[in-house]
């Protein structure tokens, strides 16, 4: 009929116009693809191909091997043991925070200002939260003068250090716990108050709902966040440097050095060196991006 | 349910101590500059000392200069992706996410290895063109954000109808870029821009290792060389970031979402 | 004994009273439901019966017991929500299991009531699948299950089928009543579809503004209404204000015509005005002699087709009436305009009480 031919034709223009247009859209995405390429992509596979290279430019394992060398291991161990530390303190301080503003039935205006503080707070990483750290807890710091004089409780005579393993994990919790906090919020909202009361009428006690309802629910998001924390925390570096210098040997300072100085005598190794780090948080967040596809899957 | 509002209290108590406690030593820490009272001394000395002025004009020429490569960027391929392109949407959206996974420490070393003096692109070469790299590095940690914000920017206004009613209406690409999709989305530009400079005052690492003169590395020295001075530069930073977020709250509440 | 009491409930927020003087006797394996608009209460008085909120004032008593301070898992009550609340990360299976479950009820116990619980929803098949693998009409049904699977000795039903397309919620809805009657357990409904309300219950509470409109059984509330609410909300309603000639023949002057109520007019002083109900069905468009039955004269404004049912208005000066009559294939419905004479009888004419406002 005519009418048909007619949109027909009407169609075969559009489609013709849709390619032509897609063209021109393809110019304008370039820019942003080029830069991606030069800027990001360009530079760090530069450096992965560059871990399976010698000085002469010989395809080798060996950078890899070397990694395991003690200095570098230990180094390795070091960041790994921080990240883990601060990720799940992080995520367990973070959960109950956040479980307080979401659900905690408390006055309104408590869980937008969690929310903005969280926002501030989860920036407020780097150079001055280390001195704000050393503020409170260095030798000289306010807490650890209170403590003395209040309570007669010298916490370095204990041994603690702010310049330590347990100072660097204690002060990244800083950031890590608002991180949480925002992350963990959306998904708590997504716990609908109806699944609460139907496990209540059915005779559940609020052990019950969080061990067969609410936990189940939450876990890919609770461990996948824990799991972002921990790649957040090992490719920290400004705080860790403005907080103990280069004394403490964690993944990033050894880079650092490496960058400046090439104290490791071998270009090559740190490139491995670069790698291994990109392994280690790329690995993380794929198991990150895994587990939230898993728990939006049951909160559709 | 009164147990919980207990817990909740307490968890919110615990919270707050942990996250006021190192702000306010930080500020007491900061006045403790003249031996014996309480004063603004070091402040003074860093608000007058040249180089804090010039690191942090450096650091916000920097700042504003990503805002605007980001944004130049951002927006057209967030526009073409979603109206005309949906099928590089994955692509796009895993090159958005990669600086979040690739530490920044690992790309600017990328970047000294393949940019530097002896390479094809010597952009490590001057001082200028040192300069441009960075702005390129501050790009790309920006970009996760400023993706974001610009595409559910774009979201929100139905870019569809738009660009529809403006080609029937006789305008070209460029019309339409500038005078119609910019526009309407300056608010979610101004919110990833002010994350951006939040962002980039504070930044480090990349500073540092390109040898450029940023707030960064200055808050660095200082805090190797002095006292009481770190503890001030602290307290700026830590308003700066506020003022940033607080301006995004108040810009992210345009009169059309107030409607909401 | 009645099995469920509610005495003089009243739930208040600070000096708001969203529910007041609500009392009812509820007998074992009836279906009661509760009607009225969104913010009438029904719903706070469900939940106030759940034990998910706290009665202000009032007593619950079920099986003679006082359940007010009860909390919601210690009632034995159950209860299908709205929006369905299946839990997500269970399967069918375990999610009507999981009251048992929770019961600590031996293993093939469970096995055996879930399997019987899904034979009655119809669903037998279903018990691996996960919620989100189901329609809205079935995870209804699952839900239904999982809230008898326990042996609950009240069944509560907060609007459970508004969310669901129109067909599905006419078939679940004899469902759920046909489950209820063969188990005969005591259930309150809540529902702002008088349609449900009409077809489902034993009797219907209508609600409105936190107060008892009328209780009765569905004839009752439909042809008898006791305010000038009830009357129209239940069912489509033609309301007309007119002028009372004489109380005592229970003669009305609307439109400059005279009618007659079948009584005589309570507490009705001449030229008084008042507002008289008539439902669309008890019009029709004359065709004889008027007899007692009352008429009027006026024109067609508007005719709806509405399938077997036509749906015909009439304007007079200020007033129009709807009228209902059956489609008739060999009859088309009469053109705009033309001038018609309609007629009811005067039984059907209903004088709502004094102080209705129009």
């Amino acid at each position: 009929m005519a009418q048909e031919a007619e949109l027909g034709s009407d169609r075969a223009v559009l489609v013709r116009f849709r390619i032509g247009q897609s063209g021109w859209a393809m110019v304008g995405v370039a820019p942003f693809l080029v830069f991606a390429l030069m800027f990001l992509v360009l530079p760090t596979m530069y450096l992965i191909v560059g871990a399976f290279r010698d000085g002469e430019g010989n395809f080798t394992l060996n950078n890899l091997g070397d990694l395991f060398q003690p200095s570098i291991r230990s180094a390795y161990w070091i960041s790994i043991k921080v990240s883990v530390a601060s990720a799940i303190g992080g995520a367990v301080i973070g959960f109950f925070l956040a479980y307080a503003g979401v659900m905690g039935s408390l006055p309104n205006w408590i869980r937008p200002t969690l929310m903005t503080f969280c926002g501030v707070a989860s920036n407020f990483a780097g150079l001055p939260l280390a001195f704000a750290f050393l503020a409170t807890l260095g030798r000289t710091g306010l807490v650890t003068a209170l403590l003395i004089k209040y309570f007669d409780f010298n916490i370095y005579s204990t041994g603690f250090n702010l310049l330590s393993f347990w100072g660097l994990a204690l002060t990244y919790l800083y950031f890590q716990i608002p991180l949480m906090v925002l992350i963990l919020a959306p998904a708590l909202d997504g716990l609908k108050r109806e699944w609460r009361e139907a496990s209540a009428i059915l005779g559940a006690n609020s052990f019950h709902y969080w061990r067969y309802v609410a936990l189940p629910i939450l876990w890919p998001s609770l461990l996948g966040t824990t799991i972002l924390l921990f790649a957040n925390a090992f490719g920290a570096i400004a705080t860790a440097y403005g907080l103990t210098g280069s004394s403490l040997n964690i993944v990033t300072i050894l880079l650092y050095a490496q960058i400046r100085g090439d104290v490791l005598h071998n270009q090559n190794l740190g490139y491995a060196l670069a790698l291994g780090m990109i392994l280690i948080t790329g690995l993380s967040n794929a198991v990150y991006i895994w587990l939230r596809g898993r728990s939006e899957r049951w909160l559709r | 349910m009164k147990q919980s509002r207990f817990g909740a209290w307490l968890a919110i108590a615990i919270g707050t101590v942990y996250f006021v406690l190192p702000l306010i030593a930080t500020f007491e820490f900061s006045l403790r500059l003249r031996r014996g009272e309480y004063s603004f001394d070091a402040y003074a000395i860093v608000l007058g000392d040249p180089r804090f002025q010039e690191s942090f004009l450096y650091s916000t020429i920097q700042a504003v200069a990503t805002i605007i490569v980001g944004a130049l960027l951002v927006v057209p391929t967030a526009y073409f992706i979603r109206l005309r392109l949906p099928r590089l949407r994955p692509i796009v959206e895993f090159i958005t996410l990669l600086p979040l996974v690739i530490p920044a420490i690992v790309i600017v070393f990328g970047y000294l290895r393949l940019y530097n003096s002896s390479s094809w692109l010597p952009l490590t070469a001057t001082t200028r063109t040192s300069d441009l790299l960075l702005t390129f590095s501050y790009v790309v940690l920006a970009l996760p954000y400023m993706y974001r914000a610009v595409d559910t920017g774009l979201r929100a206004i139905d870019v569809r109808t738009l660009t529809e009613a403006a080609e029937n209406l006789g305008a070209g690409w460029t019309t339409i870029m500038f005078k119609v999709i910019f526009p309407n989305v300056k608010v979610a530009i101004l919110s990833g821009a002010f994350l951006t400079f939040a962002i980039v005052i504070g930044e480090f690492t990349m500073a540092s290792l390109l040898d450029r003169p940023a707030f960064g590395p200055y808050l660095q020295l200082i805090g190797a060389n002095r006292a009481y001075e770190p503890s001030a530069l602290a307290i700026i930073a830590f308003i700066v970031t506020w003022a940033c977020m607080g301006l995004i709250n108040l810009f992210g509440r345009t009169p059309a979402m107030a409607k909401r | 004994m009645a099995f469920l009491e509610i005495k003089n409930l009243r739930k208040a927020y600070g000096a708001n009273n969203v529910v007041e003087n609500f009392d009812l006797a509820v007998q074992q394996g009836e279906f009661v439901s509760f009607l009225g608009p969104s913010g009438c209460g029904k719903t706070t008085t469900l939940r106030m019966v759940a034990g998910f909120e706290t009665p202000t004032a009032g007593n619950i008593l079920i099986n003679g017991k006082d359940v007010t301070n009860l909390r919601p898992n210690q009632r034995n009550v159950g209860m299908v929500f709205q929006a369905y609340a299946l839990f997500p990360n269970m399967t069918v299976e375990e999610n009507v299991a999981f009251g048992l479950k929770v019961a600590k009820r031996p293993a093939d116990e469970i096995k055996s009531r879930v399997a019987e619980m899904l034979a009655l929803i119809k669903l037998p098949q279903m018990g691996a699948r996960y919620p989100y693998q189901l329609s809205g009409g079935q995870q209804q049904r699952v839900a239904l299950a999982r809230a008898l699977a326990i042996k609950p000795q009240v069944l509560l039903l907060d609007e459970p089928l508004s969310a669901l397309d129109a067909k599905i919620r006419v078939s679940l809805r004899e469902e759920i009543r046909h489950v209820q009657r063969s188990l005969g357990i005591t259930t309150i409904y809540v529902t702002h579809d008088q349609e449900e309300a009409l077809s489902m219950s034993d009797r219907i509470v209508v609600m409105s503004e936190g107060r008892m409109e009328q209780v009765g059984a569905p004839f009752e509330i439909y042809n008898y209404p006791r305010t000038r609410f009830v009357a129209s909300f239940v069912g489509t309603l033609n309301i007309l204000r007119g002028k009372v000639v004489d109380g005592a023949t229970g003669r009305i002057e609307i439109d400059g015509q005279q009618i007659s109520a079948a009584k005589a007019i309570p507490d009705a002083q001449p030229g008084q005005i008042r507002s008289v109900a008539l439902r669309p069905e008890a019009v029709t468009l004359r065709n004889g002699a008027a007899g007692s039955a009352n008429q009027m004269r006026g024109a067609i404004e508007e005719v709806h087709f509405l399938g077997a049912v036509v749906r015909i208005r009439v304007r007079f000066k200020e007033h129009a009436i709807s009228l209902d009559t059956f489609n008739n294939p060999s009859a088309p419905p009469p053109p705009r305009g033309e001038p018609v004479t309609v007629q009811f009888g005067r039984e059907d004419l209903l004088v709502l009480e004094a102080g209705e406002s129009a």
